[in-house]
Order: structure tokens, then C-alpha cells, then sequence
């Protein structure tokens, strides 16, 4: 327990430090709030005869609006261990931050490379301990000593495993996908393609997912992180150039003012180098 | 997905399930159906586990939020073990009932979550004891849970007998998963069945093809 987690572990129950601050910012936004960023996604994972294949598109929505194109879904967790988050991009995000911190000073503690069972342990205590609030639906994948490894974790806290995952608002299209044409023991090809099938299926079903597929290939000799694996084949031509030549904008005066500046101390301090 | 959860108490995945144990002469069966779900409409995972294996010798079996159920016996398994090393013995199926029993009553406000744990000691030998949602403890032969038990009561009262052979009641068991899962929708999948006795444990999976065929199926 000393190993992995340096952080001190939080007091029980709720913490209501920032209520009185919310309360206030609330006041200013005249009962518009902004909406936090969602990532209504498809991602999905595969495992195949040689290790693990994840795959995200790379829509990010702010209620109806695309907040961004090409955010990144797959996050990295451990060298052999990476991590697909749908929900609320902050909380994926600082989710598996928090998660490869703890990890990479469990490694350095212990000298063991990590296990994608610790990570989905670490990730189910925490998730659960905030009781769903924490909005983060994760597919974890990676190859350890003990073989290749899928897992769900989802907001509750509620594990699970399976040779292969989809989940986000677009989770039924690739599922649709991934029931027909999931094999055991695929090849690296086979397998990549039904990943980008899938994530494409939810692409065009699903209106949270879009532009991009990203795609993370995980063996025992290493990682490849395609990004973009697959372009969109839709891409808006922009009417007008936003970027600004030097010079649009006329100087009209220009003052220089020296600073008068006094020294008033110096010391000199001997570095010892040996 | 959120959309999915609203309707259900539950909040995120339900284990609404089919559990079972039954003592026969010289063991115990568990055992439990595989499918979980989100708000009573959509299967979120075809073969989840729900029989856990707590030590050597004693499982136990997960109904309600499927979250709080696996917190429950992942908190249960540490002190059981931790138990299990400080009085040097093996430990008995009291007391692994007793702490899940005290992890539910004491956090009964929080907690959606019943258990059945069913197991072999050298102090009374085969037993079972239903853990409820509110924290009740009971040592019964025989007991079934979650929401497919409401419709294999009568198949239970009728066709369990005590002292059956290990056969006798690896039927009975797997009769009564099948016709759990063949009237409760959120039952389903395969079934997982483990047989405990003195000299070990064995694991029985039924696909769900292979399950036995009632009159009008």
C-alpha cells in the first residue's frame, strides 16, 4: 500500500470546501452556465493473438457544439498500459493522470513493471469511494508478464472483463461491430481493421462521436499510437485565412524609454565544482 | 448512458440476477447466473462473474449494484485474509457471512447490495447463509436470491431434499439457474456453478445452450 499510492488518502465523505465559491460563480454566469466538456464517444477495445488494440474518435462536445476535433481519448497509463476514457473529458483526463503518476512511482518503488489489474484496482477504489460522481467510463488495455488484458471500468465503480469492450454514447454501434466480428486469436490486421470499423460504425450512428479514429496497438515489444490512424474523410474548407501577415496592422508612433536602473549590490558566490 | 440508468433503483450496472446454494451430503453448490445489466433494458455484460471466491474454501455470491457488491468482497477478501493469518486456521464460513454481514449493515444506507456465502470448515462442516440487503444474517440448507428467485420458490420447496448426492444436487442446482433465467429478463447468460467439499473446489460452467430444456422451450 506505501508502494503505490504516495498521495494521503482523503478524508470520508464529501468534501464541500468549493461550495461557497460555486455558489458565488454561479451568480455571475446569470443561470447560463457553461456545460463541462463531454466526450459523447465510441471508443472500443480489441484483444487479439498478439496483445491489445484500442480505439477512440476524436470528438469532443460542449452540449450541441463540437468543442473539439481532435482531442486525444487514449490515454497513457504505464509503458504497456494504455487507457481509452469516455464521459467527461476533465474527470478521464485527470482520472488517468493521477492514475500513471501513481504507477510510475510504484515502479521506481518497487522495480516492477506494473500490472493492468493494479491500475483497474486503483481506478475501481477511487471511482468508487466517489460514488459515481467522478464521470469517467474507461476501457483499460495492456500486455503484462500475465498476458494480454481488457477491462471496463465504469463510473460506480463496477469492473469487468471481456476479449472485447465499446463504450461511450456511441458503445452499440461498435458493439453491433465488434459481436459479429470478434474472433479469438486474431491477427494484428484482422483485428486492427474491425477496431476502425467499429469506431467508424459509431462515427456515423452516433452524433457525439466524430472526425478522426485513433488507434493504440499494444504487444510485448512496444506501442504503436496511430494518431490518426484514419482521417475523416469530411474536412470543412475554410472560406477565409484567419492568420495575419506581419505588417496588417499600422505602427502608427513609436516611443522608446530607457530604463535608468542603479546597482545598488553585488556579491559574488564561488561555485564548488569539483 | 446515462439515459440507460434512470429508471432502475440501481444506479450504474445491476447484477439483477439468480443466485443459489444448496447443501448436499458431504458439500455445498453455488452457484449463479451471468448477466448484468443497466436499467432493466440493456445487457451490459453477457458473462460477469458473480460467485467470488473469498479463501480456500468458502465463495460467495453478488446481487444488487454491481459497484457496491464487488467493493464489498474486495473490503471482505482483505479482512478475511488478514483474519484468516492472525488465528493461524483456515477461516470458518461464520465468519466470512459475518463480515460481509457487517460491511452491509453498518453502510445499509449507502449500499445496494445482498450476498449468499456458501463454503466448507473443519468446525461444521458444509454451510450456507444469506447475507441481505439490510444486513440480516441466516444459516439456511438451502437458499435462493436476487430477482429470478421469485420464480423457482416453488421448484426450490418442492425439489430439494437434504443429504442428496453430489450429482443429485449439481441437477437441482442447474434446473433451477435454467428456470430462473427462462422467466426473469434480467437473468440470463450462462451458469456458473461451484462445488466445495473437504478435499477441494470444482467449477462447473452450463453455456447457456447447453441448459436443460423445459416442456415449452
Amino acid at each position: 500500500m506505501a508502494l503505490s499510492n504516495l498521495l494521503e488518502i482523503p478524508a470520508a465523505g464529501f468534501n464541500f470546501d468549493n461550495a461557497t465559491r460555486n455558489a458565488a460563480l454561479e451568480g455571475l454566469f446569470e443561470g447560463q452556465k457553461p456545460k463541462p466538456m463531454k466526450t459523447g464517444t465510441t471508443i472500443a477495445g480489441v484483444v487479439f493473438k498478439d496483445g491489445v488494440i484500442l480505439g477512440a474518435d476524436t470528438r469532443a462536445t460542449s452540449g450541441e457544439v463540437v468543442a473539439d476535433k481532435m482531442c486525444d481519448k487514449i490515454h497513457y497509463i504505464a509503458p504497456n498500459i494504455y487507457c481509452c476514457g469516455a464521459g467527461t473529458a476533465a474527470d478521464t483526463g485527470k482520472t488517468t493522470d493521477l492514475v500513471a503518476s501513481n504507477l510510475a512511482i510504484f515502479s521506481l518503488n518497487s522495480g516492477r513493471n506494473p500490472r493492468i489489474i493494479m491500475a483497474v484496482n486503483i481506478l475501481q477504489d477511487m471511482l468508487y469511494r466517489y460514488r459515481g460522481q467522478i464521470g469517467a467510463n474507461l476501457i483499460l488495455g495492456g500486455v503484462d508478464c500475465t498476458g494480454n488484458h481488457l477491462y471496463t471500468v465504469g463510473p460506480y465503480g463496477s469492473v469487468n472483463t471481456m476479449p472485447y469492450l465499446s463504450m461511450g454514447s456511441g458503445d452499440l454501434a461498435a458493439l453491433g461491430i465488434l459481436e459479429d466480428g470478434f474472433k479469438p486469436n486474431l491477427e494484428l490486421e484482422e483485428a486492427k481493421q474491425l477496431v476502425r470499423v467499429a469506431i467508424h460504425a459509431g462515427i456515423m450512428n452516433d452524433l457525439g462521436s466524430g472526425h478522426n479514429i485513433d488507434i493504440c496497438v499494444i504487444t510485448r515489444q512496444g506501442v504503436d499510437h496511430n494518431r490518426p490512424y484514419q482521417e475523416s474523410e469530411y474536412k470543412d474548407n475554410r472560406k477565409v485565412n484567419y492568420r495575419y501577415r506581419p505588417g496588417t496592422t499600422t505602427i502608427l508612433t513609436e516611443k522608446v524609454v530607457p530604463l535608468k536602473l542603479e546597482l545598488v549590490q553585488e556579491t559574488v558566490q564561488q561555485m564548488e565544482t569539483a | 448512458m446515462e439515459k440507460r440508468c434512470l429508471d432502475s433503483g440501481v444506479k450504474g450496472v445491476s447484477t439483477g440476477t439468480t443466485i443459489l446454494a444448496a447443501i448436499f451430503d458431504g458439500g455445498v453448490v453455488i452457484g449463479s447466473d451471468s448477466r448484468a445489466s443497466m436499467g432493466g433494458e440493456y445487457v451490459s455484460s453477457k458473462t460477469i462473474n458473480k460467485v467470488i471466491q473469498v479463501h480456500d474454501r468458502i465463495f460467495c455470491c453478488m446481487a444488487g449494484s454491481l459497484a457496491d457488491a464487488q467493493a464489498v468482497t474486495k473490503a471482505a477478501k482483505f479482512h478475511l485474509s488478514l483474519h484468516s493469518i492472525q488465528m493461524e486456521t483456515p477461516p470458518l464460513v461464520i465468519s466470512a457471512a459475518s463480515v460481509l454481514k457487517d460491511l452491509c449493515y453498518k453502510n445499509k444506507e449507502e449500499l445496494q447490495a445482498g450476498f449468499i456465502t456458501a463454503g466448507w470448515d473443519t468446525k461444521k462442516g458444509p454451510q450456507v447463509y444469506v447475507v441481505s440487503l439490510g444486513g440480516m444474517l441466516h444459516s439456511q440448507p438451502v437458499t435462493i436470491g436476487g430477482s429470478g428467485s421469485t420464480y423457482i420458490y416453488g421448484y426450490v420447496d418442492a425439489k430439494y431434499k437434504p443429504k442428496m448426492s453430489r450429482e443429485e444436487c449439481l441437477q437441482f442446482a442447474t434446473n433451477a439457474l435454467a428456470l430462473a433465467m427462462g422467466r426473469d429478463n434480467v437473468s440470463g447468460g450462462v451458469a456458473h456453478l461451484v462445488v466445495i467439499t473437504e478435499t477441494g473446489v470444482e467449477h462447473v460452467v452450463v453455456p447457456g445452450n447447453k441448459l436443460p430444456k423445459f416442456h415449452d422451450e
